[in-house]
């Protein structure tokens, strides 16, 4: 029975307060959506990155039978070859700091797992990523050292430099990310705000009731429990309705327009989405009911 | 049922106490009249009992519990055990008199049919029978009253205060709200009412407190109001 009184005092409250109850809809759903924009932009470009871009700084490909390399002369790397290049590396101590060999099985692994929203990932067969070692030195700066030990060496395809490839993607996602952000903690600081300010404006306007149900003895719980989650509702309501606006964002703007259009870049996709949905969901969740309880605890004494 | 030990109140910002030292006793099923000026400490004597405010010095006891030590969060259950009628009736103007009444037991998780079984009885029993879906602007003061009477009284506490209840009514409905009082107090309840009312003091008899500046100076029983206004 308090149940049903309880739900009873959440819908006339939402009712009553309509206008502001929207308020609190809009400014979540903003300050959310800014914020889902900056989490999507840091998951773009490790999604850029990859698994070895911070691990490793220089990559030396095997030559395949399929490679168009001159160098590989249309055949695969043998074993002695590997070995030698294998070799070769340990020698190059203390500047190589680390040595990390991937099999073509691991690198198409790899592969379908970065450019999960491409089209390209279906194309792709084991065999197709050669199979290749991953260098880490211990001075980034030197990795010309590498590239010229080993390009054109005797079954090696090619030598990358990854960062060469990918920093000029960071700087413009850094700049998105720090924009984002900053203008998500403004929108977060406005619903925090306008929270606490919707559950003035209805614990003024429900006066008369609470204070006849201080009078009768009705417990805290009764009495504020109405008012958390009238805001709790109205802000999982926009962060809901982020949620649709970073889907239609990274579905129109990604899935179906980059994805098909840059094929040589791992974008993000529909499914970053739905990882950060839930942080984003329980973020606001937690916020909501934090700022109810302070606003509640100072405004509405029992 | 109700003590209080050479208890002050004094509000803050204020250089004169609301209370001085007073001492009383209202032992349980009694029916005490509260008289004195404006500004002589009876509100806030009820306040006091009620936990509303809290004494500067001295004990305050209600049913049983020490005001002054009793948890924050045991508060809401004292005020189970005590009903509350003030001069303005505090009605909600949405509900109507069915409502407002049963109101009082939905907050407390009272069940459907317990709700459905006490609340025409309550009402029956203040004379409000047959308006039951009356609004409260659709009533006289008097039947107002009646319906914050029967809010009060409807979770059957031990305990009803009452602060100037019949200050915005007519002589003769006046009247009628204290005799309904007196009912109730002839059911076990024990009634404190805090009043300006000399001709139902007079014509009740009952124990009378008068107090001036905080200080009580007459407690007799079966007293009449006395010459101060």
């Amino acid at each position: 029975m308090r149940l049903q009184f309880i739900l009873s005092e959440i819908g006339i409250g939402l009712r009553r307060n309509l206008s502001m109850a929207i308020s609190v809809v809009l400014v979540t759903m903003v300050s959310m959506y800014l914020l889902g924009l900056g989490l999507l932009a840091q998951r773009q470009a490790d999604t850029f990155k990859g698994y070895w871009y911070d691990r490793v700084q220089v990559t030396i490909f095997m030559c395949t039978e399929d490679s168009g390399e001159p160098a590989c002369d249309k055949k695969a790397v043998t074993e002695e070859q590997k070995k030698a290049i294998s070799a070769q590396l340990d020698q190059m101590k203390p500047l190589v700091k680390n040595v990390y060999y991937e099999s073509e099985q691991q690198a198409y692994d790899r592969f379908q797992n970065q450019f999960r929203n491409s089209p390209l990932a279906g194309n792709v067969r084991v065999g197709d990523i050669p199979q290749n070692f991953r260098v880490q030195l211990s001075d980034p700066t030197k990795y010309e050292v590498i590239v010229s030990s080993f390009e054109g060496a005797p079954g090696v395809g090619a030598v990358q430099d990854q960062k060469k490839v990918l920093d000029k993607f960071f700087k413009g996602i850094n700049y998105i990310t720090i924009f984002s952000f900053v203008l998500a903690s403004l929108m977060v600081l406005c619903a925090v705000l306008l929270m606490a300010t919707t559950i003035r404006q209805a614990a003024f306007s429900r006066r008369r009731e609470t204070g006849i149900m201080k009078l009768v003895g009705a417990s805290n719980f009764t009495i504020r429990f109405p008012f958390m989650m009238e805001t709790l509702l109205s802000a999982l309501v926009g962060a809901g309705a982020a949620t649709a606006l970073l889907w239609a964002t990274a579905n129109y703007g990604f899935n179906r327009y980059l994805n098909q259009l840059i094929l040589d870049q791992a974008f993000i996709g529909v499914s970053d989405v739905w990882a950060i949905a839930p942080w984003m969901v329980a973020g606001v969740a937690a916020l909501s009911i934090g700022t109810s309880w302070v606003t509640l605890w100072r405004y509405l004494r029992v | 049922m109700i003590r209080f030990e050479n208890v002050t109140k004094v509000y803050p910002r204020s250089t004169r106490p609301a209370l001085h030292d007073i001492s009383l006793e209202v032992n349980r099923g009694e029916f005490v009249f509260v008289v004195g000026q404006s500004g002589s400490g009876k509100s806030t004597l009820l306040r006091l009992a009620l936990r509303e405010e809290q004494a500067t010095k001295g004990t305050v006891l209600v049913a049983g519990h020490e005001l002054g030590r009793l948890p924050h969060r045991k508060v809401p259950r004292l005020r189970r055990e005590i009903g509350t009628v003030f001069q303005d009736f505090r009605l909600l103007p949405n509900k109507n008199v069915y409502q407002n009444v049963a109101f009082a037991l939905q907050v407390l998780g009272r069940s459907g049919h317990a709700i459905r079984q006490v609340v025409p009885e309550t009402l029956e029993m203040v004379g409000l029978a047959g308006k039951e879906k009356r609004l409260p602007h659709e009533l006289s003061g008097g039947e107002q009253q009646r319906v914050a009477i029967a809010r009060a009284f409807v979770n059957k506490p031990a305990i009803l205060l009452a602060d100037e209840p019949t200050g915005n009514l007519d002589p003769t409905n006046s009247l009628e709200i204290v005799r309904l009082l007196d009912r109730i107090n002839r059911t076990g309840t024990t009634i404190v009412m805090a009043t300006h009312d000399d001709d139902i003091v007079d014509q009740l008899r009952k124990r009378v407190v008068e107090l001036a500046n905080g200080q009580i100076i007459r407690d007799e029983n079966k007293g009449v109001y006395g010459t101060t206004r």
